[in-house]
C-alpha cells in the first residue's frame, strides 16, 4: 500500500527535478556583460529607445523596472545604489535621493541636448539650475469627470465633500503626498505645509471625504470612470487622457485653488561605475524625438521644448490639457521632501488611513 | 448514510473547484480583449496574443520566475523536510519552534530590506541567485509547518522497527518515513513553488539591477502606472493551460504505468 | 551514526539557511528601532527609546486589532471551506489524488495582481454577478459588492483556501481508512465517527492551514488596497508604509518587532490548544 502511492508521487516529482536541472544550466548561463542599468517603470520610455541608443553610441543599456517611486527608493537606500546606472524617479524622491548623497551631480557639458528644455524646466524648485536631475515629464493633478454625468466640477470641495447623487460616486488618489494636497489646496495651504494647525484640519477634511468615496485608487481610476462606477477621480493629466482616449465625455479640469505642479525626473546613481555612459544616456533621453514619443504615446506633457513643438496638433485637440503652456503649469507649487515634516505628516496619514 | 454524505462531499469538491476556476475563466477571457484594459471588457481581439510572443521582457521575466521558484522549492523542500523530522524526532523547543515559525510572520518588506542590507554589506553580487537565497528562507517555514501537520502522531515505533530488523538510518528514511510523509512533502512543495512564484517585494528588493534578474510579478507591477495590458492575462492563459495539459498527462502516463 | 551526526544532517542545513539569512540580517534591522530616523530617511544613529514609546500608541494597537479580525473571520471561513474539500479529494482514488490537489493550487501559478483584477471584473456593479442576478430577475438593483470588508474577506479567502487544503490534506491522507470502518461497523453514527475518530487526528492540519490564511491575510495589503478600495488598512500596509512612503525604518522596525511578539505569542497559545485538542479528543 505504502509503495502504491509512493509511486503515485514519484512522476511529478521527477519532472520537478528536471526541471530544476534545466533552470541550473540556463542560469549558469547568464554571464554579465559591462553596460549600464536604467530603472524605470515599464512602458515609460520607447520601447526601442535602450536599442537606437546602443545603435548611436555603442554604449549597451539594458532596463531594470520599478513599480512605485518608493520602492525603487527603498531599494537604493537599502543598497547604496549599487548596480544602477539611471533611475527615473519623481522630484520629491530626486530630492530626497540627493539630500542622502545618493545622487551624482550632472556634469553640463555632457549633456548638450540639455538646451532643447524650456527655461521654465531649467528653475524648478527642487533643483534649480538642474544640478542633478534633469526633467522628462510634468503635468498637473486635478479632477477627471464624466462630462455627460455631471456639470464641470470648479473645486477640491466638489471632490472632498461631493454633491448627494455623487456619493460613493468618486475616488481619490491614495499615495500620501497626492490625497494630503487635495486637502491642503482646499485649505488654502502649501503643498509642503507640516504644521499641526494644517495637518489636523487636513484630517478632519479627508476622514470626513472618507465617507463618500467609492474607494481610493491610485492605478485603475479612469477604468472606473469608463465602466461607469464613478463619475469623478482625483487624477494625474496624464492618466485621465487614458479614459478620454477610450470615452470623449471624460473630461480633465484643474480647480480653481489650484494644483500641484508634478515632476518627473532623470537621476544619475552616485555609484554608477560608468558616469560618462550614463550622461551620454541622459542626455540621449532628452533629444528632441524621445520627448515626442513620451507625448504622443504615454500622453504626459514634457518639459522638452523642441518635442512639445514637433508635436501633432490633433493631439492637443483630443487631450487639451497636453496643451497647457510650461509658464501656466510652474505657476503650481511643486510636491518637496518633507524633511523632519514627514513624521507628523505620516502619522496624519496614517491616522485618517485607519479611521473608520 | 456513507452514500448520501460522500455525495455531498463530491457536490463540495465541485462547487470548489468551480470557485477556484471561475475567476480564472474571467482572467482568460480578458486576455481576448480588445483594448488594453486589465477590468473593462470592450471587444474581442487575438493581438494580445501576438504581442506576448513578441515581448521579451515578459518572457524573460517567466523564464526567471520559473527558475526562482523551481530551485527555492527544490532546495526549500530538502531542507524543510529534513527540518521538520528532526525536530519532531528529537529536538522539540520553544525557541526552535519561534525560528521556524518566524519567516512566516516577519513582515516581506522587513526581511527583504533586511536581506539587501545584508548582501550590501557582504558585497555580494545581485541576481537570480540572490532571490532564491531569498525565497528559500520564507519557503523553508512553509514546508517544515506542512510536514509537521504529518509527522504529528507519527507512529515511531515503525522506526526503531525498522532499526531493530538492522535497516540502515538512510534505509529506514528513504524506505519507511519518506513514503510516510510523503503526501506532506508534496504539499509542502506545491506551497512554496506556488507562495514564490507570486512573490513580489523580496524578489524587487534582493534582484540585481536588469532584466536578467527580473521576475513576472515584478515585471507585472512596474506596468501598473502605464497600463496592465491583457498581454499578461494571455501569459497567464498559456501558463495554465501549459500546467493543464502537464498535470493531464502526467496523470494518464501515471494511470498507465503504476496502476497495473 | 552518531546521534549528534543525526542532528547535525537533520537540523543543520535549514537551521543554518534561517540563521544566516534570517535571523542575522532581521537582527540587524531590529536594532533600528532603537535610533532615530534621519531627516531624509536611513538612520540617525542616535539612541533613543521614543520609537517603542509611539508604537504603543492605540492608534497601531486599533488597526492590527481591526485587520486581526478581518485575517480570523478568512481563516474560519476558509476552514470550513477547505476541510470537506480536502476530505473529499483524499476519498478519490490514490493515483487522481496529486492530480486533484494540483488541481486546488493551478490557479495560484497565475499572477495575483490579474487574479484580484478580475475579482473586480465579476463583483462590480456593472459586473458578472450584478449582471447575472439582475438577468435572472433575482435583485433590481446592483449589490454593493465591492470595495468593502465583504470583497477583501471573498479574494482573501479565495487565494488562502488552497493553501488550507494542503495543509489538511497533509494530515488527513494519514488517517488509516480502517478506523474509520472499525468505528462504522462498531454502529458509530457518521457525524460520531467524524467528530471521534476523524477530527481530532487532523487538528494540527487545521491548525496549520489556519495559521497560514492568518499570516498571510494580515499581512496583505494589495486585496484590501484593490478589493476594499483602500479604506480598511491591514497591519502588513501600515508596516510597508513605515519603511517605503514614511521613509521611517526606525520605527517600522519597532512595529514589526511588535507585530511578531504579538504574533508569536497567538501562535504558542494555538499550539497549546491545538495539542490539547488533539490529545483530549484523541483519548475520550
Amino acid at each position: 500500500m505504502t509503495n502504491k502511492f509512493t509511486n503515485s508521487f514519484r512522476l511529478p516529482f521527477a519532472w520537478l527535478t528536471a526541471g530544476a536541472a534545466c533552470a541550473l544550466s540556463a542560469f549558469a548561463g547568464a554571464a554579465q556583460a559591462e553596460k549600464i542599468v536604467i530603472s524605470n517603470w515599464d512602458g515609460y520610455m520607447p520601447p526601442d529607445l535602450l536599442e537606437n541608443f546602443t545603435m548611436e553610441t555603442g554604449i549597451e543599456a539594458e532596463l531594470s523596472v520599478h513599480g512605485t517611486n518608493e520602492e525603487i527608493m527603498g531599494k537604493v537606500v537599502a543598497g547604496g545604489g549599487k548596480g544602477y546606472d539611471v533611475l527615473f524617479v519623481s522630484s520629491p524622491f530626486a530630492e530626497a535621493l540627493n539630500n542622502l548623497g545618493l545622487v551624482a551631480a550632472i556634469d553640463h557639458d555632457k549633456v548638450p541636448n540639455a538646451s532643447n528644455l524650456y527655461d521654465e524646466a531649467k528653475e524648478l524648485a527642487h533643483d534649480p539650475g538642474n544640478n542633478y536631475s534633469m526633467p522628462y515629464a510634468w503635468g498637473t493633478t486635478g479632477l477627471c469627470y464624466r462630462s455627460d454625468l455631471m456639470p464641470e466640477p470648479t473645486s477640491w470641495n466638489d471632490l472632498l465633500k461631493p454633491s448627494d447623487d455623487l456619493k460613493g460616486k468618486v475616488t481619490m488618489l491614495s499615495t500620501d503626498r497626492w490625497l494630503m494636497g487635495a486637502a491642503a489646496l482646499a485649505l488654502g495651504k502649501s503643498l509642503n505645509d507640516t504644521s499641526d494647525e494644517t495637518l489636523a484640519a487636513a484630517k478632519d477634511l479627508l476622514v470626513a471625504a472618507k465617507q463618500d468615496l467609492l474607494a481610493y485608487d491610485d492605478a485603475t481610476f479612469y477604468l472606473k470612470l469608463v465602466s461607469g462606477e464613478a463619475t469623478m477621480v482625483h487624477a494625474w493629466d496624464g492618466w485621465c487622457n487614458y479614459g478620454i482616449g477610450e470615452n470623449a465625455d471624460i473630461k480633465y479640469t484643474i480647480p480653481s485653488e489650484g494644483s500641484d505642479l508634478w515632476v518627473d525626473a532623470l537621476v544619475i546613481a552616485d555609484a554608477s561605475e560608468n558616469k560618462d555612459a550614463a550622461h551620454a544616456f541622459v542626455n540621449y533621453v532628452l533629444g528632441a524625438d524621445v520627448g515626442v514619443w513620451v507625448a504622443s504615446n504615454i500622453l504626459y506633457k514634457t518639459p522638452n521644448k523642441a518635442a512639445m513643438e514637433a508635436l501633432d496638433p490633433s493631439l492637443i485637440e483630443t487631450f487639451p490639457n497636453m496643451g497647457m503652456s510650461p509658464a501656466d503649469l510652474t505657476k503650481y507649487e511643486q510636491l518637496r521632501d518633507l524633511g523632519n515634516g514627514q513624521k507628523p505628516f505620516a502619522r496624519t496619514v496614517t491616522e485618517i488611513m485607519a479611521a473608520q | 448514510m456513507r452514500d448520501r454524505s460522500n455525495m455531498g462531499l463530491k457536490l463540495h469538491l465541485v462547487l470548489f473547484y468551480t470557485f477556484l476556476y471561475v475567476p480564472i475563466l474571467v482572467l482568460m477571457a480578458l486576455s481576448f480583449n480588445r483594448a488594453g484594459l486589465p477590468t473593462v471588457w470592450t471587444g474581442f481581439s487575438l493581438e494580445w496574443y501576438g504581442k506576448l510572443f513578441t515581448a521579451d521582457p515578459i518572457l524573460l521575466a517567466a523564464r526567471n520566475t520559473l527558475i526562482v521558484a523551481l530551485i527555492s522549492t527544490v532546495l526549500a523542500t530538502i531542507f524543510g523536510t529534513l527540518l521538520a523530522v528532526g525536530v519532531e524526532t528529537r529536538h522539540n523547543s520553544s525557541v526552535l519552534d519561534a525560528v521556524l515559525f518566524a519567516p512566516m510572520i516577519i513582515p516581506d518588506i522587513v526581511l527583504a530590506i533586511a536581506l539587501l542590507s545584508f548582501f550590501t554589506l557582504l558585497n555580494m553580487t545581485l541576481g537570480l541567485h540572490s532571490i532564491i537565497l531569498s525565497h528559500v528562507v520564507f519557503n523553508i517555514a512553509f514546508v517544515v509547518a506542512v510536514v509537521r501537520t504529518r509527522m504529528r502522531n507519527f507512529d515511531h515505533s515503525i522506526l526503531e522497527a525498522s532499526a531493530d530488523l538492522g535497516a540502515s538510518e538512510f534505509t529506514t528514511f528513504r524506505r519507511i518515513l519518506l513514503p510516510a510523509i510523503a503526501p506532506g512533502v508534496i504539499a509542502g512543495a506545491l506551497l512554496s513553488f506556488t507562495l514564490s512564484v507570486d512573490e513580489f517585494i523580496i524578489a524587487f528588493f534582493t534582484a540585481g539591477a536588469g532584466q536578467s534578474s527580473t521576475t513576472l510579478p515584478m515585471q507585472i507591477y512596474a506596468m501598473i502606472r502605464f497600463g496592465v495590458t491583457p498581454e499578461i492575462n494571455a501569459m497567464a492563459t498559456i501558463v495554465m493551460f501549459v500546467s493543464f495539459t502537464l498535470v493531464f498527462f502526467a496523470q494518464r502516463t501515471d494511470k498507465e504505468v503504476f496502476s497495473r | 551514526m552518531t546521534n549528534r551526526l543525526k542532528s547535525v544532517i537533520l537540523l543543520g542545513p535549514g537551521l543554518g539557511w534561517l540563521a544566516l539569512l534570517m535571523v542575522v540580517p532581521c537582527g540587524l534591522i531590529f536594532t533600528y528601532a532603537f535610533f532615530e530616523r534621519g531627516i531624509y530617511g536611513g538612520i540617525d544613529h542616535v539612541f533613543t527609546f521614543e520609537n517603542f514609546v509611539r508604537a504603543t500608541d492605540p492608534l497601531y494597537l486599533g488597526i492590527f486589532l481591526r485587520s486581526a479580525k478581518i485575517a480570523f473571520l478568512t481563516t474560519i471561513i476558509a476552514i470550513l471551506i477547505a476541510y470537506p474539500a480536502a476530505y473529499a479529494i483524499t476519498l478519490a482514488p490514490r493515483r487522481w489524488q496529486t492530480g486533484l490537489l494540483i488541481l486546488v493550487i493551478l490557479p495560484f501559478w497565475s499572477n495575483y495582481l490579474i487574479r484580484t483584477y478580475a475579482w473586480i471584473v465579476m463583483l462590480n456593479r456593472e459586473g458578472l454577478i450584478n449582471n447575472t442576478l439582475q438577468g435572472a430577475g433575482l435583485i433590481d438593483e446592483p449589490l454593493s459588492l465591492l470595495y468593502n470588508n465583504f470583497a477583501v474577506i471573498v479574494g482573501l479567502v479565495y487565494n488562502y483556501t488552497p493553501f488550507v487544503v494542503l495543509a489538511i490534506y497533509s494530515s488527513l491522507n494519514r488517517i488509516n481508512v480502517e478506523t474509520i470502518e472499525a468505528s462504522e461497523d462498531l454502529g458509530a453514527p457518521a457525524w460520531t465517527t467524524f467528530h471521534r475518530v476523524i477530527l481530532p487526528q487532523t487538528v494540527p492540519g487545521i491548525a496549520a492551514g489556519g495559521v497560514f490564511v492568518f499570516v498571510l491575510s494580515i499581512g496583505n495589503f494589495i486585496t484590501p488596497d484593490l478589493l476594499g478600495g483602500g479604506r480598511l488598512q491591514m497591519v502588513g500596509n501600515l508596516i510597508y508604509d513605515q519603511f517605503l512612503s514614511a521613509r521611517d525604518w526606525p520605527f517600522g522596525a519597532t512595529l514589526s518587532m511588535f507585530l511578531i511578539a504579538i504574533m508569536m505569542g497567538l501562535l504558542f497559545a494555538q499550539a497549546v490548544l491545538a495539542n490539547r485538542a488533539a490529545g483530549q479528543r484523541g483519548q475520550d
